[in-house]
């Protein structure tokens, strides 16, 4: 044969792509598009109304997207790890109404009324990954199942109304309203959990076990992971994390919050991740596109409510966002068009 | 024998029958087939053979439009086609019956043989009396009407009758040519005779049948003609009246790729690895030793539970019973982890799917199973992880610009080296290695070897499965040969031959065959971890 004469020199071509990266391309072309998106919006809304880029608006607008910021941020973790968590809006209604009736029922001890809140974060985050895992239930059933359950549950214990009142607490009067350094102290909380969680994504060998499993479970699993392991305790993050949200809410609102306020952010929260480049395969995303997106939604949302737009309008733009962020992606990885996407 | 390019298919198939005509086809820098030309003739069984990798399901795909050939044409009845997808090659009256049929579990043997051509009525409901007509007269024509009842359910069907619902689908319309894609894996023996008659009959009907097996005892008794395709040329026609195994193996094998194997004796007197009646869901009573420095090849046929027992070594597959030491120490493997801090590492047989992580980059690939040792607290010290990445990319030639690059946009022989990388840097004390060079290029697969006999030579214990015979051959310095999860043999340096090993390979199929064993075939993978 030919070969044998041949040295076993390799002939195919190195990859192109070698160049330096500048550090535009570094930030990443989805990236860029979002802070595109972002400048045009505050331009347009800023053009229509003067008052709309005004400093106590923009404040506003932060404040706003806190707690979706928050759900934003775990969701992106869960979804890197090949998951999904539509139950978080609800978690945040029973964390609200937990923290505010055991503030009310102790006495008023802010402490432990916010311990509760995350004790049953934990609870409900560790009873999704266990269904999940154990059940062997899909994600998004699971879940679905949750976004039911938690709700229902938040509403009995509230029995369906807001309950306590919470502001004549320091505690809760400096969480909702304080500031430190002129930011609000909830857009320090939303600053602190978005580094926490990129320096694990980015830094950790948790990180990298976590993008592992959502970018091939068989090869993560071979690799020693243990992903079972590594799973509850994402989802036990999100219920931790949801309870921090679900006591902001009840900080800023004054009471404990069942449904109002914490309906429909598992839709802002994964719509957010999807438009920050997470891959809902898994495998693929980061906090910094998603803060990014969570900011680009904060800012429409506002303009449009600014504009006075109908309030049911910002629910079609956001469904149709959700949409049209997937289908780019699905766009870009080439994906063919035959029978149900995986 | 003919070689190839000769005659020309246009003049040996008047009438249908279809044939390529130096068929070339390369997917990136992997040259699959190169200027292939077979004819396959009405009224004929071709039996198409070839080692893994020979170029086999590529030119069945070519056939089936699932593929297009880069260079050269199809030619049908003698005029050249071009098929844009498998619904074109189906019109035309080609047909390929699948490995692993497909079966829509919930509807009936009816409904699955019609699924996508149904008749119905005019208010567009199925018509159920049409149906029954068309697939009783289909039986009946058939002769399979004591063998399937038409309105069994998918789920319900054994392994014969799932391959028989896809038969059945292929004859629907008007066939020509229809294509066997190893269709006794999944056989028992009466089941197996029951197929062969009716290709007999098939090939009464002037249908030309392409049959792509490895058991030469099917082969012999079902083909007019064996094509053989060695490294995606063909090696030539036989007629299997005239010619004999041992003419088909030599030509399937052909090459000398002695040159390139290292020759030496590194094997120490310390055993690393021992099994003893090792016994899991797939492999039964496998018992084993490999000392450091030793080279042992797993040969055997495709299922025969060689990945099965590298898995279960991976600590992937739980033990039944039986006992796994490692230098002298009993090993408890409730998993992968387990097994990678004992020192066992796997390169698994399919390096996309169980072991790469595409997307991320070689310096994230190699680091994976070492982190533990490359973290302070849990962070990742990222010079240490980034040197030691280079200077494995570096040792085993990784052809890259940077090891910051994804792995999807490496070769295939560079992917395996990230692989081989990823273990080199955990440095394991024994490390098992599926199919190490399945469809990489020659002169990758030559360096693969040489890093095989640098980490012998390092006392490295090393459990090499492989599928190829020249591989086996040249790399072990002692062979075990498996079939249908249990070790038939072991041959020595000396002793071993390709008819030595294929002989204990195939030992079932020249024993009658155990019925039961063929019906409970091994399940494949129920992975833990999130569902999706």
């Amino acid at each position: 044969m030919t070969t044998a004469t041949t040295s076993p020199a390799e002939t195919e071509q190195a990859p192109p792509g070698a160049r330096k990266r500048s550090p535009l391309a570094a930030l990443g072309g989805q990236n860029l598009s979002l802070i595109g998106a972002l400048v045009v919006v505050l331009g347009l809304f800023g053009a229509l109304n003067e008052n709309y880029l005004s400093l106590s608006n923009l404040q506003v607008i932060a404040e706003a997207a806190t707690i979706t910021g928050l759900l934003a941020v775990v969701q992106t973790v869960v979804i890197i790890c090949g998951g999904l968590d539509i139950s978080v809006g609800s978690q945040v209604g029973v964390a609200s109404v937990v923290s505010a009736m055991v503030f009310t029922g102790t006495g008023s001890s802010a402490f432990v009324g916010v311990l509760a809140a995350v004790g049953a974060g934990v609870l409900v985050g560790v009873l999704n990954g266990l269904v999940i895992v154990y059940g062997r239930v899909n994600p998004t059933i699971a879940t679905l199942a949750g976004l039911a359950a938690y709700k229902g549950l938040a509403q009995l214990l509230s029995d369906g109304r807001a309950q306590g009142y919470v502001l004549n607490d320091p505690v809760f009067v400096f969480l909702g309203r304080g500031k430190i350094a002129g930011l609000p102290v909830m857009v320090w909380i939303l600053i602190v959990v978005a580094i926490a969680v990129h320096v694990m994504l980015g830094y950790t060998d948790i990180g990298r076990n976590l993008y592992a499993i959502g970018g091939n479970d068989t090869a993560a699993r071979l690799a020693g992971i243990n992903i079972n392991k590594y799973l509850v305790a994402v989802y036990a993050l999100i219920g931790v994390v949801a309870a921090v949200a679900g006591i902001l809410l009840t900080a800023r609102t004054g009471s404990g919050q069942p449904v109002s306020g914490s309906e429909g952010l598992e839709l802002k929260a994964i719509t957010a991740a999807a438009l920050g480049g997470c891959a809902l395969k898994g495998g693929k995303g980061g906090v910094g596109g998603t803060l990014l997106a969570v900011a680009l939604l904060g800012a429409l949302e506002n303009g449009l409510t600014v504009e006075g737009i109908n309030t049911f309008w910002q629910n079609v733009a956001q469904g149709v966002l959700l949409v049209a962020a997937v289908v780019i992606q699905q766009r870009r990885n080439g994906e063919r068009a035959v029978g149900l996407p995986h | 024998m003919t070689t190839p390019g000769t005659p020309p298919p246009t003049q040996a198939t008047p009438g249908v029958g279809v044939a390529v005509e130096n068929v070339t086809k390369r997917f990136g820098a992997v040259q699959a087939l190169s200027g292939v030309t077979l004819a396959f003739r009405p009224g004929q069984v071709t039996a198409l053979m070839g080692e893994n990798g020979a170029g086999k399901s590529t030119l069945l795909k070519i056939l089936t439009g699932d593929h297009q050939p880069t260079e050269g044409r199809v030619l049908l009845a003698g005029a050249p086609v071009s098929f844009a997808s498998p619904h074109d090659a189906r019109r035309a009256g080609i047909r390929i019956i699948p490995q692993e049929p497909e079966i829509i579990p919930h509807v009936s043997v009816a409904e699955n043989v019609y699924a996508g051509s149904l008749p119905r009525t005019t208010g567009r409901r199925l018509d159920r009396a049409e149906l029954r007509r068309r697939i009783t007269s289909d039986l009946a024509r058939l002769g399979f009407e004591k063998v399937i009842d038409p309105d069994q359910l998918g789920s319900e069907l054994t392994p014969a009758q799932r391959q028989l619902v896809e038969i059945l689908r292929a004859l629907t319309g008007d066939a020509k040519i229809i294509a066997f894609d190893e269709p006794t894996s999944s056989l028992a023996e009466n089941e197996a005779e029951a197929l062969f008659a009716l290709i007999d009959r098939l090939r009464a009907q002037g249908i030309a049948i392409i049959y792509v097996s490895h058991r030469m005892k099917e082969i012999f008794r079902l083909a007019d003609r064996i094509a053989v395709l060695r490294d995606g040329s063909s090696a030539g026609v036989l007629d299997a009246t005239e010619t004999t195994e041992s003419e088909v193996v030599r030509m399937m094998v052909g090459r000398d790729l002695s040159s390139f194997f290292v020759r030496q004796d590194v094997a120490r007197d310390d055993v690393v690895l021992e099994l003893d009646g090792v016994t899991t869901d797939d492999v039964t009573d496998i018992s084993l030793r490999i000392r450091a420095g030793e080279v042992v090849a797993l040969a055997g046929l495709m299922g025969a539970g060689r990945s099965e027992l590298g898995l279960a070594l991976a600590g992937d597959r739980p033990l039944r019973s039986g006992r796994i030491a490692l230098n002298g120490r009993p090993l408890r493997l409730r998993g992968p982890k387990d097994a990678i801090r004992a020192g066992i590492g796997l390169a698994p047989e399919e390096r996309k799917a169980q072991a790469l992580f595409l997307h991320r980059s070689i310096r994230d690939n190699t680091s994976l199973v070492s982190l533990e040792r490359l973290r302070r607290m849990r962070f990742v010290r990222r010079g240490r992880e980034r040197a030691a990445a280079q200077d494995f990319s570096d040792r085993l030639r990784v052809r890259t610009p940077s090891i910051e690059h994804e792995v999807r946009k490496l070769s295939g022989g560079n992917q395996q080296k990230v692989v081989l990388a990823r273990w080199l840097l955990r440095r394991p004390k024994v490390l098992i290695l599926d199919e190490p060079t399945r469809g990489i290029d020659i002169g990758a697969r030559a360096e693969i070897y040489r890093i095989i006999a640098d980490l012998a030579r390092d006392g490295v214990a090393l459990l090499v499965i492989s599928s190829e015979l020249p591989e086996v051959l040249g790399l072990a310095d002692r062979i075990v040969v498996m079939q249908g999860g249990r070790v038939t043999g072991e041959l020595g340096r000396a002793e071993a031959t390709e008819e030595a090993i294929l002989h204990l390979a195939m030992a079932d199929d020249l024993a009658p065959l155990d019925p039961a064993r063929a019906a409970a075939r091994p399940r494949t993978d129920s992975a833990p971890g999130g569902p999706r």
